[in-house]
């Protein structure tokens, strides 16, 4: 018995130091080479929005009527999404599907949110449209063969989106029909109709497109010869045949770029383009702002989004409150630590320091577990931790109180302590168990809307009840064992009882071991 | 010995007195105050350097297309927007923004959430539903572990009325607070009452699964006997546990500053509900379950209907 607690201690030792070094806040990691296994390992607290600040945001498929959405355009989107994210430069960005057509976006510490959203968000469709001889100022909406505005964002009006929504689908049968030169590499969507004249419906016009993003080989921020920034972009070949063949027989015409629908230049075509380079500068006027510039060559080097996707959901934090958070929760956990071990100390005496220690190493153990996992750190994470170590100690009061009882009923010390962990082990799995099923449903319930906060706690607090199983039941145990064993302890005041307790005890065992002899004999 | 179980209904009725000003308040509209999280909308929370002006504030959101914005004025110049759906991408957040900025200066933006009505709408239905599958996982688990006893559903059944109980102290309580004190109820809320069904129901367990093995132990003695010793031998315990619970969460509550104070505080008056249904109510209803009284209660209006 006393080797195995013995053994036991030096195992809880070990991983005791373990977590601790994993747990301290300069922990330097593990970098070992050892026999050619090279481990490189750093430990980084990952701190989620509401702590570091920066964005999450819940994007949602709008699509136009007559589109489906399916699963493998919404992970092409998500993977649209993701370079995007990448290319702002983010650390530590998550971007993941929910709910079938959703995607969590989630950014940390981001300089200018609402500039990200749109470099992200927006479906970036660029298009070469043949405007003809009418000059489309910047800023003009409009219509293409490939649709109007509200194919790209079904409900955010923009001015004069009442335009006849051409479903895409159709239009591109239409341009198809009219294509001379098959559709680049599989490509779906970009169709070439070279008739200059553009097909009008009523009042609104429907313009060509001649060609889109995808056709596209490279974009890059360029700057012109006043420094304005600009850009440069490459034609894939068969684009650079298609823009060639457009400009040599549309010179002196119209041919306007616009992003998503909406015109950013209306140049006029001076002479045929056939080297497939080109450059787009934001049009008369200031042109283009840096930031915007390189938004744009983000969302042109990835492409375009398959599906539209609109914002149902944001939440921006910004980083002086989270710094507030992160140094009162702080505050808090330790004053909460603080009162557990004092009253378990004054409360339950030698168990209770005994388990004051096993509620340390839990809560280093948890907070290593944090950092392996790793575990996002929320705010309301933090409190799950907070409340569970409110938790954890209740295995420990479960047991010392099953203990005392059966101390009280006249059981020798170590019979007691074999009694209480095992009488009381039960009632532990029981409710433990419980706590488990809720925390389960918590991170369902903040799966399916991207709610970190909620799975953040729920994933905490379900961390907190398994270590705290172990701490409860093997560490306190051993702790105990071998306080009695080594240590001669055996005042029944150490564990909680009072003189006259005690005194009742004594009487009750020598009835008790009477009684037992009588019933042996 | 303490005879606790004797006064059953005393506890029945305390527990109706709590609860009933809360379901009152639950029950007149708008009962809940709900946060934008669950009616969708904008919650826009920034900071000036020198104290703004509410309703010149009001102004500025309203010639913007947001004509019944809440504006709420805090602490250190901090002002609180609360609208309809203002989207993050669209132009008219940077123009409300520089309005604003031209008006009082320099602004720092503390957090900005916001949330369609359609995913507002779908995060409250959700809510419901995890509430009701928590409830359900717990019947179920508490069924099959005590599925040696007599009548093992009574004592999921019970352990349900318990937790139902101590949700509905919870929100009376927010429904109260959010008359007095403006006080809404997010997503977070919601975690804050899951978190008490677990903890409620972790209480109740301690309390059957003694009752459990008294029966064992000491069958032949009356139930009601059995539940008054084991209430009496678990309820070291239960104060002890709760009371640690409630130093952890009042330290939240205190020092943990004002993003998770309400959390904190949902936590506290559901866990003090919680060891106190676990107790005087939970296993009350057993006894009245099992002694046969609660069909008696339910034939004598029986009796009563028949006779009309």
């Amino acid at each position: 018995m006393l080797q195995r607690d013995l053994r036991m201690l030096v195992g809880i030792l070990i991983v005791a130091a373990a977590a601790i070094f994993i747990a301290i806040p300069t922990s330097p990691g593990i970098h070992l080479n050892f026999m050619g296994v090279t481990i490189n390992q750093d430990f980084p607290i990952r701190e989620g929005l509401d702590l570091q600040g920066g964005i999450q945001v819940l994007l949602q498929a709008n699509e136009p009527p007559g589109m489906t959405v399916d699963p493998q355009s919404m992970e092409a989107a998500r993977g649209i999404v993701e370079s995007r994210v990448n290319a702002l430069g983010v650390s530590e960005p998550l971007v993941q599907l929910a709910n079938g057509n959703r995607i969590i976006v989630q950014l940390p510490g981001v300089k200018n949110p609402d500039q990200a959203i749109k470099t992200f968000g927006q479906t970036g469709l660029l298009e070469f449209i043949d405007a003809g001889s009418t000059y489309l100022p910047t800023g003009t909406v409009v219509t293409t063969t490939l649709g109007g505005p509200a194919s790209l964002s079904g409900n955010s009006a923009a001015p004069g989106a009442q335009a006849a929504a051409t479903p895409v689908g159709q239009s591109a049968a239409a341009g198809s029909q009219a294509a001379s030169t098959p559709g680049s590499a599989g490509s779906a969507t970009p169709t070439v109709q070279l008739s200059p004249i553009p097909s009008t419906t009523g009042a609104e016009t429907t313009y060509p497109t001649v060609l889109t993003g995808k056709d596209l080989q490279t974009a890059s921020v360029g700057f012109d010869n006043l420094g304005r920034p600009q850009i440069d972009f490459t034609l894939t070949s068969s684009g650079a045949k298609k823009f060639a063949d457009f400009t040599t027989k549309n010179v002196g015409k119209y041919l306007a770029i616009t992003m998503d629908k909406k015109v950013i230049e209306c140049p006029v075509i001076q002479n045929p383009i056939t080297g497939g380079q080109g450059v787009i500068n934001g049009g008369s006027g200031p042109g283009f702002a840096l930031q915007d510039a390189q938004d744009l060559v983000i969302q042109l080097k990835y492409g375009a989004l398959p599906i539209p996707l609109k914002v149902v959901e944001s939440n921006q934090v910004g980083p002086t409150l989270g710094a507030e958070a992160v140094h009162q929760s702080i505050i808090a956990g330790v004053i909460g630590l603080g009162i557990v071990l004092a009253f378990m100390l004054v409360y339950y005496r030698l168990p209770g320091l005994l388990a004051d220690c096993a509620l340390l190493i839990y809560a280093a153990v948890a907070f290593a577990l944090f950092r392996v996992i790793p575990v996002t750190l929320t705010l309301a994470g933090i409190a799950g931790f907070i409340l569970s170590i409110g938790m954890a100690v209740d295995a420990n009061i479960l047991i010392f109180e099953r203990m005392k009882e059966e101390l009280r009923g006249g059981r020798t010390l170590r019979a007691a302590i074999d009694a209480g962990f095992s009488r009381a082990w039960t009632s532990i799995r029981d409710s433990n168990f419980s706590t488990l099923i809720t925390c389960i449903i918590l991170y369902w319930f903040g799966m399916t809307f991207g709610a970190s906060i909620i799975q953040g706690f729920a994933f905490t607090l379900a961390i907190g009840v398994i270590v705290s199983l172990f701490s409860a039941i093997l560490v306190s145990r051993t702790f105990l064992e071998l306080a009695v064993a080594l240590g001669r302890v055996h005042d029944l005041r150490w564990y909680g009882l009072d003189r006259a307790e005690i005194i009742q005890t004594a009487a009750a065992k020598s009835s008790t071991t009477s009684s037992a002899a009588s019933s042996t004999a | 010995m303490t005879d606790i179980v004797g006064k059953r209904y005393l506890f029945f009725i305390i527990s109706a007195i709590i609860i009933i000003p809360g379901l009152i308040s639950l029950i007149i509209p708008p009962g809940l105050k709900l946060g934008v999280d669950f009616t969708g909308g904008t919650l826009w929370d920034v900071q000036f350097q020198k104290p703004p002006s509410v309703t010149e504030i009001s102004a500025i959101l309203s010639a913007h297309g947001y004509p019944d914005s809440e504006v709420q004025p805090g602490a250190n110049n901090e002002v609180l927007m609360r609208t309809k759906e203002i989207q993050p991408d669209q132009p008219v957040k940077a123009q409300i923004a520089s309005d604003l900025q031209s008006h009082f200066g320099p602004m720092t933006e503390l957090s900005f959430q916001s949330v369609g009505p359609s995913v507002g709408n779908e995060i409250w239905q959700r809510s419901i539903l995890a509430v009701g599958l928590a409830s359900l996982g717990i019947l179920l688990y508490i069924w099959f572990a005590f599925r040696h006893v007599p009548h093992p559903l009574a004592y999921g059944v019970c352990a349900i009325v318990a937790l139902l109980h101590d949700a509905f102290v919870v929100l009376g309580v927010f429904s109260i607070l959010g008359r007095l004190f403006n006080v809404e109820v997010d997503s977070l809320f919601v975690t804050a009452l899951l978190t008490v069904i677990g903890f409620s129901v972790h209480d109740t367990i301690v309390v059957f699964d003694r009752i459990r093995e008294n029966n064992i132990r000491h069958a032949g003695e009356s139930f009601v006997t059995i539940v008054n010793h084991s209430l009496l031998q678990t309820m070291g315990r239960s104060v002890s546990t709760s009371l640690t619970v409630l130093f952890t969460l009042s330290a939240l509550a205190l020092f943990g500053g004002s993003s998770t104070r309400l959390f904190a505080v949902a936590l506290l008056v559901g866990i003090v509900s919680g060891t106190y249904s676990s107790i005087f109510n939970a296993s009350m209803l057993l006894v009245i379950w099992e002694t046969g009284e609660l069909k008696r209660l339910f034939s004598r209006r029986q009796v009563a209907r028949a006779a009309v």
